[in-house]
């Protein structure tokens, strides 16, 4: 087995022994990339020089015995949405092409800290609005498990990258379901901790009440150990909560007995692909059979959750949009004729399809005579929203239900249809309005062989009882052991 | 809900300081009007009596204490920027000199 295949924990006990070093593990994950990648295009920029730097004070650091932390020395992928001092980040846009950040996001110190190893920047929807990753300015990210089809999105390139093991692990953002459906679609572990968990200084903002950063992993141990590394009260983010932040390794128990899981009616509806379906309910036998109550819960509201979330996030994004005017960094038109020319043009030219879309319907939700009957009664939605859960956790302690309504889609098949492509989120938006913590995990391969998402959600910083449930499902089964044969599909 | 027109959409347009050519703003109508047309479902609520959710924790105004601190360089705040003369942004000419 090659070092790129492995687990950061697998890999944390190699480096620790010193069977292995950083940058034997380094070299093998950028072998991998250039096996992979030309096929995958999960990744916008690579920092190997940057890398072998890292891994190089990483092995230092084990060879004099330090005390190392579980990510010293792990190849980890960062979405470009996520400002790396010196390192381009580009949000996928034209607009911020040639930007490149003058300091590091709080979570980037902080892996940096425990020694982690940057091996680039991945793809991803432009600013993170899009369900299929098909919307960035520069390539488009192929699934794995079936090159033909998308990864997800928006962080799909970061998904696309763990499931190649072209990255050990990597970090992603969730506004409306961006972490959780890329990782069921790419058969890897995905997880949107609880809104103000982490800090989201140096997160390019796209809709700042629901975004969120969280780590994609092979397996749900890697996930509680990124997780440790990334929490906690940030003075450079308001939104940040200061709550003690539990060690979650230590919720990574292989026992749910009397655990009560509630199952929702409503995310078993019309437009639920059966295959998925009966995979998901498999998994919930499963829980059942480990010793899990499972209740059956009402969540009402559930059916407003899309529409609200297209009135709140445009109407967030159209107001951190605002500062791509072509003055301080980024793209800027030739020529323009006067100042407010030079923001149309630069806006026009810079901005994506998409991203424009969202910018107009967010601006009308908020323009004058329209706002409350769009923004405010979305907000008003958001509240009964948010009570549906509030409801349902006084009763069980997870949720679980589909991530997706389908498995990966073929490249081009929704992007003529954009109301088409916001129905992808509809099992993850809810959660999001709620500020949730939500993971997806792999449970299994519908007939054409691609992979099935298992959403389990929690109460507010209840992070722990997800990494209970998750951990002794996978324990359990073997669905996160599956890889993508990626070779043979290019050989058709 | 209202419908959207292709005047509202240069009026918006404008506002969001975006422009489009005819095909572009017949498009975006065509386009915002089915996507408010489907949001429209949010009337089906009853919310005379609900308290909007603007952030799900019930956080206040947030200060800290008024400390100067350091702050970036500004050769490398305006590494960045497409136009930078004598430590400031260029624009184009805002102020007619005639």
């Amino acid at each position: 087995m090659s070092l790129y295949q492995l687990t950061a924990h697998e890999l944390h006990d190699k480096l620790k022994a010193r069977e292995i070093t950083a940058v034997e593990l380094t070299e093998s994950v950028y072998e991998r990339i250039e096996e992979v990648e030309p096929q995958v295009k999960g990744y916008l920029t690579l920092t190997k020089e940057v890398a072998l730097e890292q891994a190089n004070a990483a092995d230092v650091g084990f060879k004099n015995g330090d005390e190392m932390s579980p990510l010293a020395g792990i190849p980890i992928a960062i979405k470009d949405v996520i400002c790396t001092k010196g390192v381009r980040t580009t949000c996928a846009s034209k607009i911020l092409s040639n930007f490149v950040p003058p300091y590091d996001a709080t979570i980037m110190t902080k892996l940096y800290k425990q020694g982690a190893v940057m091996v680039g920047k991945t793809n991803m929807d432009e600013f993170a609005m899009g369900s299929s990753t098909e919307n960035s300015a520069y390539q488009i990210t192929h699934n794995p498990w079936d090159l033909n089809t998308i990864p997800g999105g928006s962080s799909g390139g970061s998904a696309a990258v763990v499931a190649a093991d072209s990255a050990i692990c990597s970090l992603g953002s969730d506004t409306g379901g961006s972490i959780r459906q890329p990782a069921a679609l790419c058969g890897v572990v995905g997880m949107k901790p609880t809104y103000g968990r982490i800090s989201r200084y140096g997160l390019i903002a796209f809709a700042s009440s629901l975004d969120q950063i969280g780590p994609f992993t092979k397996d749900v141990t890697d996930c509680a150990l990124v997780l440790n590394a990334l929490c906690g009260k940030d003075e450079m983010d308001s939104t940040s909560v200061d709550v003690p932040v539990p060690d979650f390794t230590q919720s990574l128990i292989n026992d749910i007995q009397g655990m009560k899981i509630g199952v929702p009616d409503e995310y078993f509806a019309e437009g639920l692909d059966t295959e998925v379906a009966d995979k998901v309910h498999d998994a919930i036998a499963k829980l059942e059979s480990l010793g899990a109550s499972i209740e059956k819960i009402i969540l009402p509201h559930t059916d407003y959750a899309i529409a609200t979330y297209y009135i709140i996030a445009p109407a967030e994004a159209s107001a951190n949009l605002a500062r791509y005017d072509g003055v301080r960094y980024g793209y800027r038109t030739e020529e323009p004729e006067d100042l407010i020319n030079m923001y149309k043009k630069t806006r026009s030219e810079g901005f994506g399809e998409e991203v424009k879309r969202r910018i107009m319907l967010g601006t009308f939700a908020l323009s004058a005579g329209y706002q409350d009957a769009y923004y405010r009664k979305a907000q008003k939605a958001r509240t009964l929203i948010k009570s549906d859960f509030d409801a349902a956790f006084e009763k069980v302690d997870v949720i679980a239900t589909p991530t997706s309504p389908t498995p990966a889609f073929k490249i081009g098949e929704r992007t003529a249809d954009p109301l088409q492509m916001y129905l992808c989120d509809v099992m993850t938006t809810p959660a999001s309005h709620a500020g949730l913590p939500g993971i997806s995990v792999p449970c299994g391969l519908v007939n054409s062989g691609l992979p099935v998402g298992l959403q389990l959600l929690a109460a507010p910083f209840n992070e722990e009882a997800l990494f209970r449930v998750a951990y002794t499902y996978e324990q359990n089964t073997e669905h996160h052991l599956l890889k993508p044969q990626i070779f043979n599909v290019n050989d058709k | 809900m209202a419908t959207i027109t292709t005047e509202d959409v240069s009026h918006v347009a404008n506002l969001a300081r975006l422009e489009f050519n005819e095909e572009e703003t017949k498009d975006f109508t065509e386009q915002l009007s089915r996507i408010l047309d489907y949001i429209g479902k949010l009337n089906e609520l009853e919310t005379d009596d609900v308290q909007p959710t603007s952030h799900i924790h019930p956080l206040q105004n947030i200060t800290k204490p008024d400390i100067v601190k350091t702050s970036l360089p500004r050769d490398q705040v305006l590494a960045n920027a497409p136009e930078a003369e004598e430590g400031y942004f260029g624009v184009p000419r805002v102020i007619d000199t005639d």
